[in-house]
């Protein structure tokens, strides 16, 4: 039956959630986007939440209720607090989910109870590589088997603090399908080039990597001889930003409601006026449409429903909005919206990058 | 928890109501539009038999025993209230088939929304069970003045009691009155008329009364032309002296104490429920612009391929795209006010929030429709330029999309009338 209501649980984590992200995330915010680096504390209390662990089957040393509904629920709470924070305590999901969702029996068994841990493993992926044209299932990235081997060629950027990594999944095209192949760091061959100099998340250090022959053990691909369901991957990446950038839409909204209420001129505040409070109107309805949009994506998930249709659509319309709410955000603030005193130039800029942030989080 | 699992007698329900679009509105669509104030016979005598049942549902608990005393047994809500979902979900079939002639369902609708929601057990018996047997009847709802639209606190419509025969003897012009001449003139059905009992009181004054079908003073001032749902009976109506029973006023004793404002309160609560019909039936609409324009395409051979990168699509992919994105937020939103509805939740908010937003959606997806369909498109031999008239409606009726988003907009600021004008 219809019903749009969070059960007791789910409210009991966004709660808890939305502390975490109001006592602890925005304290270090604007600090770490400045300082380039978030505070070990602040990501390991995050880790401490507890979101992977729950959602790990039992049989390796999880809890076993994953939900793709809840767990987007905790990215618009993370992403509230701030996108590059939540990009970095969700990371360890990159790495996990594709595993839960595609791994061999084997694979489970190597690194899914290592996401239980006290502390996360040091793992990250890459996905994106640095062309204009960057299409998902068509990768510059190449595997081509050899004997027991694959063998890698190519560039990824945006991986999530690559050089800290032990272990990256990288995602190569395999003759026209993209696969995931587990690169451990360190292997001859891998190189990290730079890192990336973004417009927003840099509180997130990201990295340019070169894969030049690499030799990556057969057993090491994603999902072993069968391969991985890359599109359904993507789909669960898809709603985690989609998710994400409703937190930053939320954000940006109610920022500029608040502001709007106390800012005085002409004798009164100026959401007095229908031009900004037809505005914050906008905003509101667009934040809720963009998440109801995201939950339908996610509930079809884990109804194991193919929704590569609904997702992309969602993804598209909520892309957009994101920028637009945050750009309305900066313009409710008028001249202080553009100085870097105030945050939402901070989520303007963050917001314009979900059109490019694939397979940057994944619920 | 969090779930978009359709009930299955919905479901069940819907296939049964897109035969009726199909069958009985979708064929004459083009003909009542080319021939406005014809009546959609084919569809009124397909309906009538489910209006009569859906009521006699609705009103059973209300009449215990069959003896229809109309005193309601006390009900603990048990569960969901699965026929606002049911509604809902039938408003958006129908207008799929054809938004005018929905308008024209031998039923209640706005005037038993009213009654139901500001009504006492005994009057919603009185008034509704007429929609229960016999020939079909249609409901109406008379808010709108000429000089008073979004403004009806300032209507001139008065009700005065004659104290000799305890009746209410209204006066006044009303118009844009939806089904107001198959209600009152053309069967024995309702008008729930607005007025104030107290021209000085403002809101406070303003009470509903019910009007039967075929009442001495009422009169048809005028039948408006207009540039959608011409299926749709939309007249202005003269009240001279029309006389109606004391009981008629809607509510009990309180609302009609003249410095009461419940009477009032309760139009507004009327639009609790009424601002999600109209949201769902231009998302039926907007589906039924959206499926055409794909299908239509496909016959083109074209077809979006949801796999490509954005930078790779067409303009008409992502045209479509879009249509679907904004098609689906729209109707979610729909589904969210009605769900808080079924749940017995506040949705003033969310009543608001999605009619302005299906309003604008619809509006913009039609015109797309139109557009990308081409020279065919705007032809009178296609439904999409008539889709795209009628859809223009929602945008405007049961308050402007202006109006609501000042609602929603007072809503979220914790703003008064005052603070927010």
């Amino acid at each position: 039956m219809l019903d749009f209501r969070l059960d007791e649980e789910q409210q009991m984590l966004v709660d808890a959630i939305s502390r975490f992200a109001k006592e602890r995330v925005r304290k270090v915010y604007r600090d770490a986007e400045e300082d380039g680096a978030i505070p070990a504390e602040v990501v390991q209390s995050g880790w401490e939440m507890g979101m992977l662990p729950t959602a790990i089957p039992e049989a390796y040393g999880g809890f076993g209720e994953y939900s793709a509904v809840t767990g987007v629920l905790a990215a618009e709470e993370f992403a509230w607090g701030d996108l590059a924070v939540s990009l970095q305590i969700m990371l360890p999901n990159l790495v996990a989910i594709p595993l839960m969702l595609a791994g061999t029996d084997a694979q489970k068994e190597a690194y899914l109870p290592g996401f239980c841990d006290e502390r996360p493993p040091r793992m990250t992926a890459a996905l994106t590589e640095p062309v204009v044209q960057f299409d998902p299932y068509k990768l510059g990235t190449t595997a081509v088997a050899d004997s027991d081997n694959y063998i890698l060629n190519g560039t990824k950027t945006y991986v999530p603090l690559a050089g800290d990594a032990d272990l990256i999944l990288v995602y190569a095209n395999e003759a026209g399908q993209t696969q995931g192949f587990l690169v451990p760091a360190g292997i001859d061959g891998l190189t990290i080039a730079a890192q990336d100099k973004l417009m927003g998340v840099r509180a997130l250090p990201t990295y340019t990597v070169k894969l030049e022959n690499i030799h990556v053990p057969a057993e090491n691909k994603l999902g072993g001889v069968e391969g991985c369901n890359f599109q359904l991957i993507l789909n669960h990446s898809r709603v985690a930003l989609g998710a994400a950038a409703v937190g930053v839409a939320r954000a940006g909204y109610e920022y500029a409601r608040e502001y709007a209420k106390q800012r005085v001129q002409f004798g009164e505040p100026i959401a007095h006026r229908q031009s900004i409070a037809f505005m914050l109107a906008d905003m509101a309805t667009d934040v809720d449409s963009a998440r109801l949009l995201v939950w339908e994506a996610a509930w079809l998930l884990d109804k194991g429903k193919d929704a590569t249709r609904e997702i992309t659509v969602m993804k598209q319309y909520v892309d957009q909005l994101v920028v637009n709410v945050a750009d309305r955000a900066v313009q409710a603030l008028g001249g202080y919206g553009y100085i870097r005193e105030y945050p939402v130039e901070l989520w303007l800029r963050n917001a314009r990058g979900f059109a490019t942030f694939d397979g940057l989080a994944i619920v | 928890m969090i779930d978009f699992e359709i009930p299955d007698f919905i479901k069940n329900q819907q296939q049964l109501i897109k035969m009726v679009a199909e069958q009985a509105m979708r064929p004459f669509s083009r003909q009542l539009d080319e021939h406005e104030h014809e009546r959609p016979q084919a569809f009124v005598n397909m309906t009538w038999p489910f209006t009569q049942q859906m009521m006699q549902r609705s009103l059973k608990p209300l009449m215990h025993n069959g003896n229809g005393n109309g005193h309601a047994p006390k009900k603990e809500r048990t569960g969901p209230d699965y026929s606002a979902l049911a509604l809902i979900f039938m408003i958006e079939q129908l207008s799929w088939g054809d938004a005018g002639q929905y308008l024209c369902l031998p039923h209640p609708m706005l005037g038993g929304a009213a009654v139901q929601s500001a009504g006492t057990p005994e009057q919603q018996v009185r008034f509704l069970k007429r929609f229960t047997e016999g020939t079909p009847k249609w409901g109406a709802m008379a808010i709108t003045e000429a000089d008073a639209g979004s403004d009806n606190s300032s209507m001139r419509t008065t009700a005065v009691l004659d104290p000799d025969t305890h009746e209410w003897i209204l006066n006044g012009e009303k118009i844009f009155i939806t089904s107001g001449k198959l209600a009152l003139e053309e069967s024995d059905g309702i008008c729930v008329v607005w007025a104030t009992v107290d021209p000085k009181a403002g809101r406070a004054g303003i009470k509903s009364f019910v009007v039967e079908g075929h009442t001495p003073g009422v009169s048809i001032a005028k039948q408006e032309h207009k540039l959608g749902i011409r299926a749709s009976d939309t007249v202005a109506l003269h009240f001279d002296n029309v006389r109606v029973p004391y009981e008629n006023l809607l509510g009990s004793a309180e609302v009609a104490q003249k410095k009461s404002s419940k009477g009032f309160q309760g139009a507004m609560k009327t639009f609790d429920s009424s601002r999600p019909a109209v949201a769902a039936s231009a998302m039926g609409i907007a589906r039924a612009a959206l499926e055409f324009v794909i299908a239509r395409l496909k016959e083109e051979g074209i077809e979006v391929d949801y796999t490509k990168p954005k930078h790779q699509l067409t303009a008409v992919e992502r045209d479509i795209m879009e249509m679907e994105a904004r098609y689906k937020a729209g109707w979610l939103l729909t589904l969210r006010a009605t769900a808080q509805m079924a749940h017995g939740e506040s949705n003033r908010l969310e009543a608001s929030m999605c009619k302005y937003r299906a309003g604008e959606a619809v509006t913009w997806i039609t015109q797309k429709a139109v557009e990308l369909l081409g020279p065919l498109g705007y032809s009178r031999e296609l439904l999409a330029e008539k889709w795209m008239r009628d859809a223009k409606i929602n945008d405007i009726y049961e308050g402007t999309k202006q109006i609501n988003q000042l609602i929603v907009a007072r809503s979220i600021l914790g703003y008064s009338r005052r603070e927010l004008k």
